[in-house]
């Protein structure tokens, strides 16, 4: 048996959102785990969250150029913020 | 031992045993059975620092209370020796393989679930308050450990085994969670700590469902570790936890007074 | 930078005189920026070289995590362990993201991780480097992440659309990794003696190699003229090294610490500065296997493999048994 896990893609809708969106793909062996895996992988946790999961196989594209929307960045943990880090002011570019 | 050196010592197993866990965790970064589970595992080790750490500082701030002058969570975290941390023994173990790292997961998560529960009762509100924001967070630990000992108990004859051997091992240091001493007494009649001794029968009802679906049988030896008030909430532990340490404190050991 | 000296099978640079209609189109779209999705028709030496490049930069922030997760344990305190193991979980993100960046283009990632894990392909020269001290994990943040930073940015808007989106999502998470070092560089220098000392030497160790991350000067390069034609190599590495530095020396200035190189000094005519010879064939040598750590980094990441290669059966047995109990129940 291969042990490879196959591949789901990710859709989100955040507290705020209005729709799913898709944020990209992970692995996992079935639904169950990509779930628990897109919590990890793609919100850190956020709560109040709406995640949905596709086998990548069951989804059909339609023609290209569809566009996606950006990714929210998470919250639970303050420091992941780049404004948690006070730069002195004379420093630039960071 | 007055209420407040009570109060004390029992917000050091608290966060004792969050930071001496997270640690433990901390070392399967980057070396995970795939890349998921790095970032998973890291996720439960950053929610137990984080408890940890809010422990600590509280217990910091008891100190001060009933001392004059109280410790900083870094003090308590890299300044005290072994024989003064107050962790679960359970913690400290080796991470050993996969199975042995979530037996450990699962034996904790569900007792810690149900001692944060009746912490959020707490009659002291800063103990309630973060009891409150770790249940949310340990819900989620409880989920995933006994979703992996199923995934591994009922997998491969291999997942099996090593399975069946973790809890095996790991079975005589489950007890430490519900055994009590002088300094919960005086606590639990205060309403201010949760009563390990009610927690284990509920424990058992959420344990054994899980072993079942896994195909694991719940471990049937009497004898505990850590019993007889020689444990690691006394400040026994074994052999493991002054390695951990050592590791741990090096910097601060090193450069004493430094900021970092 | 992360995918240093991406082969793209070519020759030479493809003339569109010498391209094929459809090749013609193809290039039509990418000179007007229009992304290139992955059901959408491209030459197989873009596949190819898209593959190679994102697969790169996958394993480089897999790899990544090693050299920095070497200090999770012996992190100094209780917030600066938090950051730490944040950020190395979000390189493992980031590997993550790219492996499905790649995956778009036809690859699984397992076949990638072999093709890793067997030699066959390179991840960035940097994470072949020891980290000794924590102020290596300063200096790390500061400067590899800084030279990271450089090279995402324009790669947000490169032609191939799951890698441009995989990018800006990398990019958002970067610039913490990279104020996290900084404020360890801070506090080492505002710090004690024996500190700033610390993170002096750790400097003087991590600079080289992170200017040598940006690759060689890619002047005679056909693969680079190729791939920017691609728009997947937006600017030169010499252009991107020189920004590197010009940025990173006032940061340094304002530590009060320098780097170790007597030739860097300012030039107002070109509004640069001037820095010294970089010794290339450290370069070449490491990222031919030499360097310090090459073999350990690799090793590390086979035993992980392999030691988790049970878990990974177990969870596929689990998922089928589950998947035939739920057959027979709704029969």
């Amino acid at each position: 048996m291969s042990t490879e896990w196959p591949l789901w893609e990710i859709f989100i809708r955040s507290q705020h959102g209005l729709a799913h969106k898709h944020v990209g793909s992970l692995h996992a062996p079935d639904a169950e785990l990509a779930v628990k895996n897109a919590r990890d992988v793609y919100t850190r946790r956020n709560e109040g969250v709406s995640i949905w999961v596709v086998k990548s196989t069951d989804i059909t594209a339609s023609s290209p150029g569809d566009r996606e929307a950006l990714f929210e960045p998470s919250n639970s943990k303050v420091y992941r913020h780049p404004t948690f880090f006070p730069m002195p002011d004379e420093v630039k570019h960071l | 031992m007055n209420r407040e050196e009570a109060l004390f010592e029992y917000l050091l197993r608290l966060g004792d045993t969050d930071v001496v866990l997270a640690q433990r965790l901390g070392e399967w970064i980057g070396h995970g059975p795939v890349l998921e589970e790095d970032i998973a595992l890291a996720n439960v080790g950053l929610d137990l620092i984080g408890q940890g750490r809010l422990w600590l500082a509280l217990a910091g701030e008891v100190e001060a209370r009933s001392k004059g002058a109280g410790r900083s969570e870094d003090q308590l975290a890299f300044l005290r020796d072994g024989s003064a941390f107050r962790n679960l023994q359970l913690v400290e173990m080796p991470n050993g393989d996969f199975a042995m790292t979530m037996a450990r997961q699962f034996y904790f998560d569900h007792a810690h679930l149900l001692s944060l529960r009746a912490l959020a009762r707490s009659t002291e509100a800063r103990i309630a308050e973060i009891a409150a924001k770790a249940v949310k967070e340990v819900t989620y630990h409880v989920e995933r450990s006994a979703d992996w000992v199923i995934r591994l108990g009922d997998g491969t004859d291999e997942s099996h085994a090593r399975m069946q051997k973790a809890l095996d091992a790991l079975w005589p240091y489950t007890g430490e969670m519900f055994v009590t001493d002088a300094v919960d007494v005086a606590l639990i009649d205060a309403g201010i700590a949760a009563d390990a001794r009610t927690l284990r029968e509920p424990w058992l009802a959420a344990v054994r469902p899980v072993l079942d679906e896994a195909t694991l049988a719940l471990p049937a030896g009497q004898w505990m570790q850590g019993s007889g008030g020689r444990g690691g909430k006394q400040g026994v532990h074994t052999e493991h936890l002054g390695h951990l340490l050592t590791e741990m404190q090096h910097l601060q050991r090193t450069y004493p007074g430094a900021q970092w | 930078m992360y995918a240093q000296l991406v082969e793209t099978g070519l020759s030479k640079l493809q003339a569109r005189a010498d391209m094929a209609p459809d090749e013609q189109a193809f290039q039509a779209r990418i000179d007007a920026d229009i992304k290139v999705e992955a059901k959408d028709w491209m030459p197989d030496a873009y596949r190819k070289t898209l593959v190679r490049q994102i697969q790169q930069h996958a394993h480089s922030e897999i790899v990544g995590m090693l050299p920095e997760g070497n200090w999770i344990s012996r992190a100094p305190s209780l917030k600066r362990k938090a950051i730490l193991m944040a950020k190395v979980q979000d390189e493992g993100g980031h590997g993550l993201y790219l492996y499905a960046a790649a995956e778009t283009l036809g690859v699984s990632r397992d076949q990638l991780i072999a093709d890793l894990h067997a030699g066959k392909v390179k991840y960035s020269s940097i994470f072949n480097y020891p980290t000794l001290t924590w102020a290596d994990i300063g200096a790390i943040g500061w400067l590899v992440d800084g030279a990271a930073i450089m090279n995402q940015i324009p790669l947000c808007r490169c032609s191939y659309g799951p890698y441009a989106r995989a990018m800006v999502r990398i990019c958002k998470e970067e610039s913490f990794h990279q104020r996290q070092g900084y404020d360890i560089m801070l506090s080492l220098c505002r710090g004690t003696a024996e500190q700033k000392a610390m993170a002096q030497d750790a400097l003087d160790r991590w600079w080289w190699p992170s200017l040598m991350m940006f690759g060689p000067p890619d002047g005679e390069s056909v693969h680079s003229a190729q791939s920017a034609q691609w728009k997947i190599k937006l600017l030169s590495n010499d252009e991107l090294r020189q920004r590197f530095i010009d940025q990173t020396v006032p940061q340094a200035d304002y530590l009060g610490i320098t780097m170790p190189d007597p030739d860097l000094k300012w030039n107002p005519e070109r509004e640069h500065y001037d820095f010294g010879a970089i010794d290339w064939s450290e370069f070449h040598n490491v990222l031919k296997g030499n360097g310090p750590c090459n073999r350990e980094r690799l090793a590390a990441r086979v035993k992980a493999w392999e030691d988790g290669a049970w878990v990974r059966e177990a969870a596929v047995a689990h998922a089928s048994k589950r998947a035939a109990r739920a057959k027979r129940e709704a029969a």
